[in-house]
């Protein structure tokens, strides 16, 4: 019984690793790790590939990748990590994981809220994080700011994602820099007493409750909206609500961005820049916004023709370093007002 | 064989080699009296002395018996209360030091070496798991304390109940039903029932969500018939809750009871259970007095799976924002940035485990069970039922099957069908061949080293190589993203070890020989669901008789021909059931695949991850349904194979039987 068995496994990992090694080897190449789904990622690798024979090698996992970085050290085959929410990029580059990367074409294309002081991270795309009403069940004006949904007549009208979700996460620490820690909380309290329902499900999920009638307001990231709009089976859904850009004669609607770092050990360095840069650049601009609804991070590419009928707004200009700084807080609030619970 | 006690009490036969077999004592029926001897069959406790491998195999097995009078305490110290249950004093220790003392030669034998350095080895993620803890980057206890401690703490300890109770009772009455009567679709749902097993706990809970809440079929169905609109007009149970989280993984975790408690039973001798009928035993009683305590080792086996897997669930219980303990080691790990905190929650977790089994060893302690050996094994033959009974039967095994397989399967099926055009493509082939051979090597890895360290510790049962079998079991009750970690770690350090060693003296750079490639993969598959090998295997080796072993010794054989000679063929169906569960496991298996996969390499299940984690069932069916009918294939294989090499045991065994030699209850 052992040895067919050993042979199994002998001829089995053969095969594996050749599958392996063949993708491996080939002979320009830039490997990826990514947090970002590889239905978003991949387009936009394979328009690289075509545009420069650059092969892109990537491992998408939501978790973890940081870590593998970490424990890969110098000899790790990683040149970029693709990062979905800033509180990541400030881990990875607060692990001491990222090396600066000076090149004119991202200053160019990059505003400088959206990318590193140290030139250490760069943003990709970004969303606004807005708020949806239910057309028929909450009269225009009643809100206008994040601080309007602590009003008491929203009560038990309200749903969420959790409230530690990043994204809900970098919204508070962005009040935390703009209005302090007490206000912050205060406010995830007050919206904590509005709930309708205890936080749960991702963005869509929110969109659809308030489709149902459970909720009448929840607060989503615009690319979500933007996604279930241009879905034919979500689209119905979607129209029952109206898109609110909040905090337009304050601060401005808060934005989370998407972004990218280098590692340190980054082995095909110029290749890597190669693909950073065309990341920022029109081509990977627009199929990132026409694919996944995000707003460009290239202020000369334009938004998808959906998200660009909402019209102009305000962006909260607030450096991302700030938020990345008070993200720990804020997410302890989370847990000190329950907000979850 | 034990007329001091009636048999109407729990029945065991009990060994107890003092090396290889804790505590024993035979309180009955049918171990065979031409083996033992008259006299020494009764009442005594057995010494099997492990021999050397090497050069034992011209030595004797020394055999030393113990009287024993159940009912007041042991000689010496082989304590045991009267009443039976937990011993205080461990006699079992007692004696196997006793001997491990006196075969100190054999404990550094090529086995017991090459078994403790693999159960090292497999041990280092979990290690290294606890190693993080205590290198956290800040101390989370004060805030987790002041704020969530106490509802994850409850959650997951009413998450734990509900699943047990849940398994328990749907797992045993099915199996029960299906070895002891006959009903309309038992042969189907003999293994029908395992089909569950092939189904995802986040698939299910994704489906279930989509089935159930308020735009989906039942409820617009509701809405429909009786006018309503909003969410707010009627009532309707909320899916998302801990009950609710409950009922998706017991439909998926059933199987593992059901498939231990199935093969418990059909392992049970129609003679044992007639036995104890002559003896008196009321017969309604059966069950509870008899079969359940006999199978209760195999039983517990696959509820700590089951248990196991609760704990490990991150997809599930954050899909229903049920907050668990899990929930909360991701929350410290991803949201506070601290893995060495979220490393400590798992250090909890594994503690939690540790405690549950430890209780269950404890309790069990003085209750091997050996089936009487294989010239007395004889089928059961299986009551029929009619009438009222057995449609209810029917509907018993059907209602766990339909829940936990046909709806799921049904709903994926649709949607694979409406997204079959964008789902199917090239890659897709390649996607389901890395699935099945990833699953298939380390599902055969996992068993082999089962099998090895089992053996190991049946020749030479070692302090050491017990706790490294223990702790190296435990990488099933740790969340896959986190054992992944624990293998990144080992693995790095030792590539980058090699690497700096070669850099310096031969200035070749060597990078990263291991991490990040299948082998790491299969590794982490092999840490994760050696548990549950081990835990099959283990149990299969423990019900043959250590007789066979020292009859075999006396007349010649080495170690490695006992094992593969006599152990093996005896234990198929335990090692087929390891190789069907692992390789069911491995196709499911998600977070530590996306983790420590190779670069541009998919299995089925991160595959249907990429779209199910945005929220995009309908891409995501295809190849969920592919999973599960993968899944469903060594199904159907292993359940026909452990059945068929039953029958021809049950076979070879009736001409004895028939020749007159049935058991005879004993007599003073």
């Amino acid at each position: 019984m052992k040895s067919p068995l050993l042979r199994t496994l002998a001829a089995v990992s053969a095969v594996l690793s050749l599958s392996v090694a063949g993708s491996v080897l080939a002979a320009e190449e830039v490997n990826v790790y990514s947090y970002r789904q590889p239905f978003l990622t991949k387009p936009v690798f394979d328009e690289f590939t075509k545009e420069t024979g650059i092969k892109v090698n990537t491992v998408f996992a939501k978790e973890g990748l940081i870590e593998r970085l970490m424990n890969e050290g110098r000899n790790s085959p990683a040149d970029l990590m693709l990062v979905a929410n800033v509180g990541t990029l400030g881990a990875a580059v607060e692990s001491d994981l990222a090396q600066r990367v000076d090149s004119d074409v991202l200053e160019a294309n990059i505003p400088a809220n959206f990318r590193d002081k140290g030139n250490k991270w760069f943003g990709l795309t970004s969303r606004a994080r807005v708020i949806i009403t239910s057309k028929d069940r909450v009269e225009p004006g009643l809100i206008e700011s994040y601080a309007d949904l602590t009003k008491p007549e929203l009560e038990g009208r309200i749903c969420t994602r959790s409230g530690k979700h990043p994204y809900m996460v970098e919204l508070v620490a962005a009040m935390i820099t703009h209005d302090g820690k007490a206000s912050a909380q205060n406010w995830l309290a007050g919206v904590k007493e509005n709930l309708a329902r205890k936080p749960q499900g991702g963005d869509r999920a929110q969109v659809s409750a308030i489709a149902e009638g459970e909720c009448d307001v929840a607060i989503v990231n615009s690319y979500y909206m933007g996604g279930m709009l241009s879905d034919p089976e979500q689209k119905a859904t979607a129209e029952t609500v109206n898109i609110l850009f909040p905090d337009q004669n304050g601060n401005g609607t808060h934005m989370n961005i998407s972004g990218v770092i280098m590692t340190k050990a980054a082995p095909n360095r110029d290749n890597a820049l190669k693909l950073m840069e065309f990341l920022s650049n029109d081509v990977a601009q627009s199929i990132y916004a026409d694919l996944n609804q995000e707003f460009p991070i290239n202020p000369d590419v334009p938004a998808s023709d959906l998200i660009s009928s909402w019209g102009e707004f305000k962006h909260d200009e607030l450096s991302l370093n700030a938020i990345i700084k008070n993200r720990a807080l804020a997410y302890r609030l989370a847990d000190e007002v329950d907000y979850d619970g | 064989m034990t007329a001091d006690k009636p048999v109407t009490g729990r029945v065991k036969t009990r060994w107890g080699s003092s090396a290889a077999y804790h505590s024993a004592m035979s309180t009955k029926v049918s171990w065979p009296e031409e083996e033992l001897g008259k006299n020494r069959a009764r009442q005594t406790l057995l010494s099997n002395t492990p021999v050397h491998p090497v050069q034992g195999a011209q030595v004797a097995p020394e055999i030393q018996y113990h009287r024993f009078i159940p009912g007041q305490p042991a000689p010496q110290d082989l304590g045991r209360p009267g009443g039976g249950g937990i011993t205080a004093t461990r006699s079992p220790d007692a004696s196997g030091r006793k001997v491990s003392h006196k075969s100190s030669m054999p404990a550094i034998s090529g086995w017991s070496v090459v078994a403790l350095l693999i159960a090292f080895i497999v041990c280092l993620p979990i290690l290294s798991v606890i190693w993080l803890s205590f290198n956290p980057e800040e101390n989370i206890w004060p805030h987790l304390v002041n704020t969530v401690l106490a509802s994850y703490i409850w959650t997951t300890l009413g998450l734990m109940l509900g699943v047990a109770i849940g398994t328990l009772l749907i797992g045993v009455s099915t199996a029960w039903l299906i070895t002891h009567y006959e009903f309309p679709g038992r042969s189907l749902f003999n293994w029908a029932l395992l089909l569950p097993f092939a189904v995802p706990a986040y698939v299910i809970a994704f489906i279930y969500t989509d089935l159930l809440e308020f735009a989906g079929p039942v409820q617009s169905g509701l809405r429909a018939l009786f006018g309503w609109k909003l969410a707010n007009e009627y009532w309707f149970p909320a899916i998302r809750t801990l009950p609710g989280a409950i009922i998706m993984l017991v439909l998926v975790l059933y199987p593992y009871v059901y498939l231990l408690a199935r093969a418990a039973f059909l392992e049970q001798s129609a003679s044992v259970l007639e036995a104890a009928k002559v003896l008196g035993g009321p017969s309604q009683n059966l069950f509870f007095r008899v079969a359940l305590p006999m199978a209760r080792p195999a039983i517990v086996v696959g509820l700590s799976m089951a248990m196991m897997e609760t704990l490990n669930d991150f997809g599930t219980v954050d899909y229903f924002a049920v907050r668990t303990l899990t929930a909360g080691l991701y929350d410290v790990w991803l949201g506070m940035n601290n893995l060495g905190g979220g490393a400590q929650i798992a250090t909890l977790l594994l503690m939690f485990v540790m405690m549950l089994i430890g209780l269950e060893k404890v309790s069990r302690r003085h209750q091997q069970n050996f089936q009487p050996t294989a010239t007395r094994f004889r089928q059961l033959t299986r009551h029929p039922l009619s009438g009222r009974r057995a449609l209810l039967a029917s509907a018993a095994c059907l209602a766990p099957v339909l829940l936990g397989f046909l709806i799921p399967a049904w709903v994926l099926v649709d949607y694979a069908i409406t997204y079959f055009a964008e789902s199917w493509t090239e890659d897709f082939r390649q996607i389901a061949i890395n699935s099945m051979l990833l699953s298939g090597t380390a599902a055969a890895t996992a068993v082999t080293i089962g099998i090895l360290l089992s053996y190991s510790q049946r020749l030479h049962p070692t302090r050491l190589l017990r706790t490294s079998v223990n702790v190296s079991s435990m990488g099933y009750a740790v969340p896959g993203a986190v054992l992944a970690i624990g293998v990144i770690i080992p693995f790095a350090t030792f590539d980058n070890t090699l690497d700096d060693f070669m850099r310096r003296h031969f200035d070749i750079s060597t990078g990263l020989l291991l991490s990040g490639t299948v082998f790491a993969l299969i590794f982490a598959y092999t840490v994760r669901f050696l548990a549950v090998a081990y835990g099959s295997v283990d149990a299969s080796m423990k019900k043959i008789s250590p007789h066979m072993d020292d009859a075999a010794r006396s007349l010649g054989h080495s170690s490695v021909s006992i094992l593969t000679r006599i152990h093996l063929p005896l234990m198929k169906s335990g090692v087929l059931t390891a190789a069907l569960v692992v390789f069911v496991d491995c196709m499911k298996e998600l977070p530590a695949t996306l983790i420590l996969r190779p670069f541009n390499f998919d299995t089925l299940a991160t595959h249907v991850y990429q779209f199910a984690s945005d929220e995009l069932i309908g891409e995501a069916s295809l190849g969920a349904l592919l999973i599960v009918l993968v899944g469903l294939a060594p199904v159907i294989l292993l359940t026909t194979t452990i059945d068929r090499s039953r029958e021809l045991k049950a076979a070879g065994i009736t001409t004895i039987d028939a020749s007159g030699d049935t058991p005879k209850p004993a007599t003073a």
